[in-house]
């Protein structure tokens, strides 16, 4: 049969909330990154899809520009928890409750 | 027809691997599964003509992101298990999926702007060189900060990551570890 | 003539609030010194007025601004200065400033010597209110002021808990009887459509006599509670808990002719019901009797003045109920001047003995206070009613009165309390000034008070002895406004049989007073003799057990009633105030684990308000798209 927009757009939406479970579920600070990269994945092959349906090269620029920021923010984000890992010997969720309020 | 048997196949596999990824209580596995799925989403990539996506898709992500989150790994200890506390399962499934369904009614709608006009066609000439051109000309600017934003994020990486551990805490035991943070938290108390 | 109505009106208020500035410091001296100067001043305007009313000047009516004007409601705050209310204000502010001059000295060791000029000046203040308003809104404003203030005096040492109850006492048997006194105010409003004195008394004779009786017996209830008749009466006694230059000023001369003043002021309703009128002389006569029996017993100095008072309030009342308004508004005058004479003189007297109140620990006391016993002694006399001094002129003419019109029983009545009032009052001033001196048995050594205390109380003495002679200019001034009823009785003869016996009565009553206690020898009773025992001593000493019955019967069952209600309140009053603040608290605590600081749960809110938003979304669009179905549904459906 014939896949349409509409095919990939679901398979996004699919990708995307395993991505939300996995964000809601995990309590190792280095899984949860993990659950953020699914979610950034689905979001691109959405913009794939629909640039390749609609003609336009709008969408492929935006996923490049999404893989860019993607690994900066993970070289930045795996540096913060090399240092709290360092201080605290731990990156388990639940002791990360300094700012509470 | 290929294209249907393909794009089922391979998202089915992706799905899966995802699944792993998220449910898995060993970061190994987790990983290995995450890595796995990025090969799989260049796969879609390469269906849906966006060859140099597909390209960069593997290389920065299959090759660098997880090689780094590999690294990571063997720096936490990760073969501890790490208790994962109650959460219950029916809300987090429970809001995922109802969601889920959300947006695909909202997709599944009738679009409303039926005459959308693209902005950067495609002209016919190969992928790359198209991506190329607009990536130039169009982009030049994002392109440019996002090389400069790169830049920043490896520096800080070094820094942040560069300083030595006096103590390993791998080789230590939960005892000791928790007398540690004890008498660290007597230095900041008292 | 407007400022000195403004200037005796509010120079009382203004010494009241000077004093009250330094009510938290320490005595000072200056304090008394102006407030009686301001209440001087304020007699000063007094005078004016009155001297310009006797000479044949306007009646001074001002309003001063509008207190409510709602509907067909118009109550002013207006005052008016006319025979009657000058009168008035020439008493209270005569007597207030001799009280307040006398206090100075009286009060010269109190710690509370500032408080107690604040409280003393703002009731001249109400007082002034009262008799110088010209609605009876204005005159329920004056009533609850003297009221109040009385409570504060009277209460003055609150940290005496007998004082603090006889003020509360005071306070609530007052406010019972206005609950009576407004009914009654509100009855003339209703009725005649205004409070203004003369437009409700105008429109008066228009209504039925049962509205009218209602009306007069309400008014009268409020009476009753100021002017301590009975059974409202045992606040009188009580309220001798208060210093002395207190009773003098406001239990003798002012707050409790309130009452009378209240009914001379209505005279043209009462000559409307002049059976109302024979109702309250004969309470007023029996009053009489009555609380001079309860004087012939009593071993509390301020006590026997206080019953006497009552016994004379009792007389006023006869008169004004009989329709001899005049006399009985001379016959309050008078009774002030030696009333408050009396009183003053007690106070010396107290001062002296440490505070002693027992004359039968007294005794001999007239060599060492000489000047003291000359006035008590005078003011006796004018209380007895001897001629030529005022009580004479005053009371000789409510017996005629009450003679002429033919009402013998009250006649008699009177007639017998003017020989008890004459044997107690010279049973007291026997015991105090004259026989052999019991206090130096108790150790006491008493000394005369302040000379500027006697120059200053002797205006009222020189009052008591002349005010007779004044009855002639105030009869022509008082008559212009209240009916000139005079008796005229069938013979001259029965009329100087009538006088002389009166006199050789009441001169019989002292000499027998002064037998038994100046004469005789007098032992300070302990409760062993055999008259001690005796029945009717009994029931005279215990106020014919009138206290004993409304704590049993009135007081016991209310503070039943009050544990009752205060444990309703505690239960469903506050449980349900603290419900409610619970009920935030709740909620509050309960949302709180939202802030929780952990990322997880952070990160699921997140989510859900994703959700949230999104099925908001997809259930706009739907209500969009398909708005004319739904819109022909609820039509369908009659919305």
């Amino acid at each position: 049969m014939e896949i349409g927009l509409n095919h990939y757009l679901v398979l996004s939406t699919i990708l995307f909330a395993i991505g939300l479970v996995g964000i809601m579920k995990r309590k190792n600070l280095l899984l949860l990154f993990f659950a953020t990269e699914i979610l950034l994945n689905s979001v691109n092959i959405s913009f794939a899809a629909i640039s390749h349906y609609y003609g336009d090269l709008t969408g492929q620029m935006f996923a490049f520009f999404v893989i860019a920021i993607a690994a900066s923010e993970l070289a930045v984000g795996l540096g913060l928890l090399i240092v709290w890992y360092k201080r605290h010997g731990t990156i388990d969720l639940d002791t990360m409750t300094s700012m509470r309020g | 027809m290929f294209e249907a048997i393909a794009f089922y196949l391979f998202a089915f596999l992706t799905a899966a691997m995802f699944l792993i990824t998220v449910t898995t209580s060993q970061a190994l596995y987790a990983l290995t599964a995450l890595a796995a799925g990025m090969i799989f989403i260049s796969a879609f990539f390469f269906i849906l003509g966006a060859d140099f996506l597909g390209a960069v898709q593997i290389i920065v992500y299959t090759g660098a992101v997880m090689a780094l989150y590999a690294f990571g790994m063997m720096f936490f200890d990760t073969t501890r298990d790490v208790k994962e506390k109650k959460g219950n399962k029916f809300i987090i499934v429970g809001f995922a999926t109802f969601g889920a369904i959300l947006v695909v009614a909202i997709f599944a709608a009738p679009m409303v702007g039926e005459n959308i006009v693209a902005h950067y066609p495609m002209t016919g000439a190969g992928n790359t060189q198209e991506v190329g051109m607009v990536l130039f000309t169009k982009y030049l600017i994002p392109f440019e900060v996002a090389a400069v934003m790169l830049l920043v994020a490896m520096i800080a990486g070094i820094v942040l990551a560069g300083k030595k551990m006096d103590l390993s805490l791998t080789l230590m035991n939960g005892e000791e570890i928790a007398k540690l943070q004890d008498e660290k938290n007597k230095k900041v108390l008292s | 003539m407007e400022k000195y109505l403004y200037i005796a009106l509010f120079a009382p208020i203004v010494s009241s609030l000077f004093s009250a500035l330094f009510t938290n410091t320490p005595k000072k001296q200056f304090v008394g010194v102006i407030a009686s100067l301001l209440i001087f001043t304020s007699f000063v305007s007094s005078s004016i007025l009155l001297s310009h009313i006797l000479n044949g000047g306007d009646i001074v009516h001002v309003e001063m601004m509008t207190w409510m004007a709602t509907g067909n409601l118009y109550i002013p705050f207006g005052f008016v200065v006319d025979q009657i209310s000058v009168t008035m204000m020439m008493v209270v502010t005569l007597v207030s400033t001799i009280v307040h001059i006398y206090s100075i000295g009286y009060m010269d060791h109190d710690k509370g010597f500032n408080r107690f000029f604040a409280w003393l000046s703002a009731f001249v203040f109400s007082m002034m209110i009262l008799v110088m308003s010209d609605n009876f809104a204005g005159l329920f404003i004056g009533w609850e002021g003297v009221g109040l203030c009385s409570w504060g005096l009277i209460g003055f040492w609150f940290h005496k808990e007998v004082a603090t109850w006889a003020a509360n006492e005071a306070f609530i048997m007052n406010r019972i009887a206005d609950l009576g006194m407004l009914i009654g105010i509100f009855l003339i409003y209703w009725n005649t459509g205004s409070l203004q004195y003369d437009i409700a008394f105008a429109a008066m004779p228009a209504l039925d006599q049962s509205t009218l009786t209602w009306i007069g017996i309400f008014l009268f209830v409020g009476a009753m509670g100021k002017s301590a008749q009975f059974p409202l009466h045992t606040w009188l006694a009580d309220a001798m808990e208060g210093p002395t230059p207190v009773s003098a000023l406001i239990h003798a001369a002012t707050m409790v002719t309130a009452g009378v003043y209240l009914v001379i002021r209505s005279n043209e309703l009462y000559d409307l019901i002049p059976h109302v009128g024979l109702f309250i002389a004969s309470l007023g006569a029996f009053v009489a009797i009555f609380a001079a029996s309860m004087a012939l017993v009593n071993r509390d100095m301020k006590r026997i003045i206080a019953y006497s008072t009552l016994s004379q309030l009792g007389y006023m009342f006869v008169a004004a109920g009989l329709g001899a308004y005049w006399v009985a508004l001379f016959h309050l005058m008078a009774h002030a001047f030696f009333k408050a004479l009396l009183f003053l003189g007690a106070g010396n007297v107290m001062h002296a003995m440490h505070d002693e109140l027992d004359p039968f620990k007294m005794g001999g006391l007239y060599k060492k206070m000489k000047w003291t016993a000359i006035m008590m002694t005078i003011a006796s006399i004018a209380l007895a009613g001897i001629f030529p001094l005022a009580g004479f002129f005053s009371k000789d003419v409510i017996l005629e009165a009450a003679f002429v019109e033919h009402h013998y029983i009250i006649y008699s009545v009177i007639l017998f309390t003017a020989g008890l009032t004459a044997f107690y009052s010279f049973r007291l001033v026997a015991m105090i000034f004259h026989g052999e001196e019991r206090y130096k048995l108790f150790g006491i050594d008493p000394h005369e008070a302040y000379k500027f205390m006697l120059v200053g109380m002797s205006p009222l003495l020189i009052l008591a002895i002349i005010a007779g002679s004044l009855k002639g200019t105030y009869f022509e001034m008082i008559t212009a406004i209240l009916p000139n009823t005079e008796y005229h009785l069938h013979s001259e003869l029965t009329y100087w049989i009538m006088t002389i016996g009166t006199q050789l009565f009441v001169a019989a009553a002292i000499m027998y007073a002064y037998k038994k206690y100046a004469y005789s020898p007098v032992t300070v009773p302990d409760g062993t003799s055999k008259m001690e025992n005796s029945f009717i001593y009994k029931l005279l000493k215990n106020q014919y057990y009138i206290p004993y019955a409304y704590e049993e019967f009135a007081v016991k069952p209310y503070r039943e009633l009050s544990a009752v209600m205060w444990k309703i309140d505690n239960t469903v009053v506050d449980a349900t105030v603290d419900g409610i603040a619970n009920f935030i608290y709740a909620t509050g605590e309960n949302t709180r684990d939202m802030q929780s600081g952990n990322l997880s749960t952070m990160l699921k809110w997140m989510v859900a308000g994703t959700v949230g938003l999104l099925s908001l979304a997809v259930v706009f669009g739907l209500a969009a798209r398909y708005s004319d179905e739904i819109l022909a549904i609820l039509s369908g459906l009659g919305v």
